[in-house]
């Protein structure tokens, strides 16, 4: 089904029902040129996203602003919509970041556990929320850890520092903790970058066991990777969307000449 | 540029030549920076042997338990106890004014105020820590001093609380600004870990910042211990000069840095009882600021190997 | 999960959301109340100090000596020691302090030697003054025979700025990139070469901001100079420095009895008389001008120097 208020010609393949839409979004840091030009993108409910396109391009800005991490830092602006479920507009002035924050999910870079034990970091956006029941965040940390893949390895040591784990692990860690608070929408930006080959794939194959949960965007600079896991594949080129499809048709027959040639690992 | 190869012998001469140089600019160098271990060893030394002569009339035990000091009576009596307990009843209230007020400062400073608005308050807060003390000291008896009695009329002239008021307040720089340093040093991930999970301000502030840098912020506190500790002027101008063991901070007492401020005043002839007893005094000090200052040191180096 | 989220769930979400916000801007206002404490107190210390002292700051206050009668007394032979000690301060601490950053940060090798010089410059930045004060007591005063001269006081208050020089020249030398020594040894500098020639210009403007304010802190210093014994009624000046006779350069002065700014009003503040009370606030006006316009200097010299390098 094709998004109504989205009129981008080369989204004639979108097979799914938008979760998130940004629309004619823009984004401008501390008052500059645009980061972000004028983006209008409608990212498919339970599938895989993934944005590629030379470092640069505005990827991993674009990414940020679907849970407004640029409200963190002084006089960064929106223009546009992004709106979840077709109602909330979520970079509206009106609705309070950390309410996105606590339906948007994100998995950063770099694995990033807080300096406390395995249970407690995957505990934290229960507490932040004043979850204080013992027994249901007994019960979602062992959920979550479970969806991440990491329970059998950590069921043990609960209480044992996050820093202990390996790069991997720390990782997957990071996934579990986004899981836990039931979030609609999880961002992954560059999530595999600092991980060897076999940590890698652990977290591919993680996130492909997590489509038909969760609705997932990610930024990746690896072409192969975008066509490993995702469903559908949008290209960036200096802040501006150049072309979005689904991926078998981006690799296979994209539309945009400037796709082609990165695609066609021609610059980038 | 001359393409002309030096002899060999005159280079070796030029090679000896500056190789010697720098060896003994290097030798200087390091007779410099030795100063300080020479700097340290001549304080114990000179702290020791000064005070050695006061151990032949008074026993080490008595002098660390009495808790009457009058070293000017006839007979004296040398019990530091009751100057420890003004020095430390003191440093309590400073401490009380300047932790909470020093740290609350600090997680303001580093996770709430905007660019513009540290750049204007740091440097303000820093001025607090330039004033003399001797100002301080004529601020605490001649403002808050009387400021106080408004509110408590039965307070003395001299009494601990306002001192102990007016060091916190100048210590409040001290930790602000260690600890929001160490808080600061907290990496940028971790803190966007927590807002992404929907923590505010506070929260992220409170349960990842502030326990991240629980090192840095705790040896904050312990070298405004030793600085409180180690404060003359203010003590010694608004406090009293009484030895007397008192937990009332309404009351005035003597600290030991008072105390060495008050003999240094009068007559004070070499190898007298009285100048053994503030080379005594300024012992207990000296060990008790070593002490604080080596922990807080220790603990500063581990938040900044953490990251 | 993750299905569109139910009219009820929005508002609860929407609810808790706002209700910590609420405890969030709490807390900053708590923060920035305790900010605002201090720096009211600061403002009452200095409107306290002026409106105490003011009237009694003129030009006769500033070029009399002390005198037992409030009226006529001034701070002219304070100020002039307060001057002459800092140049000894000066003069001695700030050549040893640079040449031992320079020692710590660029020639000493990991070792226990420079563990235990560091664990002593750490521990002597926080010694407390009055300690210092013992030292010179013991030391300057009567094992080297030097009095209460303003050499005794010079000596004390720079083993006092010494710690501060050498921590502030080491950060200024950490902050200059490695490549640069790498860039000065590629063109085959000696050691002493590259300090001379790379690291020390490079760095002199921080150095030079460390000194200053620790010489802020030193002239208003009053504990350790009181132990040595200084706290005495001076009313005339030190030794000239010129004199009309040859060699014309005497360094007597050095050996003087002097008086400084901070024990000028040490001693007026301990008088039970009000109107030497009026001229212990004139003091403190007069020294904290002098501290903060060294402070402000030396902020505005670490101003100049953020804005004009970049490595």
């Amino acid at each position: 089904m094709v998004s109504e208020t989205s009129g981008h010609r080369s989204q004639s393949g979108i097979a799914h029902k938008a979760k998130v839409e940004a629309v004619n979004l823009s984004f401008y840091y501390g008052g500059s040129k645009a980061a972000i030009k004028n983006v209008s993108l409608a990212i498919p409910e339970k599938q895989i996203t993934a944005l590629i396109g030379p470092s640069g391009c505005g990827k991993t800005t674009l990414l940020r602003c679907f849970n407004r991490m640029h409200d963190l830092y002084d006089n960064n602006r929106y223009e546009g919509k992004i709106l979840l479920d077709s109602t909330v507009n979520l970079i509206s002035t009106k609705i309070d970041p950390i309410e996105v924050r606590m339906r948007v999910g994100m998995v950063f870079q770099r694995p990033n556990p807080f300096p406390k034990s395995i249970y407690e970091n995957v505990a934290y956006g229960l507490r932040i929320r004043g979850e204080s029941r013992r027994r249901v965040i007994d019960q979602k940390v062992e959920q979550s850890l479970q969806q991440a893949a990491l329970w059998n390895e950590v069921k043990d040591r609960l209480n044992d520092q996050a820093y202990d784990l390996s790069g991997g692990q720390q990782q997957r860690l990071c996934i579990a903790r986004a899981l836990a608070t039931d979030p609609e929408l999880i961002l992954f930006d560059e999530p595999t970058s600092a991980l060897d080959p076999i940590a890698t794939a652990n977290v591919e194959q993680l996130m492909l066991q997590l489509k038909d949960k969760v609705t997932m965007l990610v930024v990746t600079h690896s072409m192969q990777q975008a066509a490993r896991i995702s469903d559908y594949t949008a290209f960036m080129y200096l802040g501006e969307l150049v072309e979005f499809d689904q991926t078998s048709k981006i690799f296979s027959a994209p539309a945009q000449e400037k796709t082609r040639d990165y695609i066609g690992g021609r610059f980038g | 540029m001359n393409a002309q190869p030096s002899p060999p012998t005159s280079d070796l001469e030029y090679r000896w030549g500056r190789n010697f140089q720098e060896k003994a600019i290097e030798a200087m160098l390091f007779l410099a920076a030795f100063l300080a271990v020479a700097v340290t060893a001549s304080i114990m030394v000179i702290l020791v042997t000064e005070s050695v002569g006061l151990f032949q009339t008074v026993s080490i035990v008595e002098f660390l338990t009495g808790t009457e000091w009058a070293p000017m009576f006839e007979p004296p009596t040398y019990g530091i106890l009751p100057l420890v307990c003004g020095t430390l009843m003191t440093s309590l209230i400073a401490l009380i004014v300047a932790i909470p007020m020093g740290t609350l400062s600090a997680m303001y400073l580093s996770e709430f105020a905007s660019l513009r608005a540290r750049e204007w308050i740091k440097p303000s807060l820093e001025i607090l820590a330039g004033i003399p003390t001797v100002v301080y000291g004529y601020f605490a008896l001649l403002f808050v001093t009387p400021l106080l009695q408004k509110i408590l009329p039965s307070l003395p002239g001299f009494n601990m609380l306002s001192p102990g008021i007016v060091m916190g307040i100048m210590i409040i720089p001290l930790v602000a600004s260690i600890s929001e340093d160490a808080m600061r040093s907290v990496p940028r991930e971790l803190r966007e870990g927590s807002y992404a999970a929907g923590a505010t301000r506070f929260q992220t502030a409170l349960k990842v910042v502030f326990p991240a840098a629980i090192s840095g912020i705790s040896s904050s506190y312990i070298l405004s211990v030793s600085r409180a500790v180690g404060e003359t002027m203010i003590v010694a101008i608004a406090a009293g000069l009484q030895p007397i063991i008192t937990f009332n901070p309404l009351e005035p007492a003597a600290t030991i840095t008072a105390f060495i401020v008050q003999v240094s005043l009068g007559d004070l002839p070499h190898g007298s009882t009285a100048y053994q007893t503030i080379f005594a005094a300024g012992l207990v000090l000296a060990l008790m600021t070593l002490v604080f200052n080596i922990f807080g040191h220790f603990l500063s180096k581990r938040y900044r190997e953490n990251y | 999960m993750a299905i569109a989220l139910p009219e009820q769930g929005l508002i609860a979400l929407r609810k808790s959301v706002s209700r910590r916000q609420l405890y969030s801007n709490l807390f900053a206002i708590v923060g920035l109340i305790s900010i605002l404490v201090a720096l009211v107190v600061l403002v009452a210390l200095i409107i306290h100090l002026l409106s105490q002292g003011l009237t009694s700051i003129d030009w006769q206050f500033l070029t009399s000596p002390a005198s037992s009668d409030a009226e006529e007394a001034g701070v002219f032979i304070a100020l002039v020691g307060s001057g002459l000690v800092m140049l000894v301060t000066t003069t001695l601490a700030v050549p040893v302090g640079i040449a031992a950053g320079i020692y710590l940060e660029e020639y000493a090798r990991k070792g226990w030697l420079a563990d235990l010089i560091e664990i002593n410059v750490t521990n002597l930045a926080g010694v407390p003054s009055i300690v210092y004060g013992l030292l010179a007591l013991g030391l300057f005063k009567y094992a080297l025979n030097l009095g209460e001269s303003i050499i005794t006081a010079g000596l004390t208050l720079a083993l006092l700025v010494l710690p501060v020089v050498i921590v502030t020249t080491r950060e200024a030398m950490r902050a200059i990139p490695s490549s640069l020594r790498e860039a000065a040894y590629a063109l085959g500098a000696s050691k002493w070469r590259m300090v001379k020639d790379h690291i020390l210009p490079y760095s002199m403007g921080s150095i030079l901001t460390g000194i200053i304010i620790g010489l802020s802190r030193a002239i208003g210093e009053t504990a350790p100079l009181v132990t040595i014994g200084a706290l005495t009624f001076i009313t005339f000046l030190p030794d000239s420095p010129i004199q009309p006779t040859f060699p014309f350069i005497s360094f007597s002065w050095l050996l003087s009895p002097f008086t400084v700014l901070p024990i000028q009003m040490f001693s007026w503040v301990s008088r039970p008389d009000l109107a030497f009370e009026a001229k212990a606030a004139a003091a403190g006006a007069v020294l904290l001008a002098l501290t903060l316009l060294m402070n402000g200097f030396a902020s505005f010299l670490r101003y100049r120097l953020r804005k004009g390098i970049k490595w």
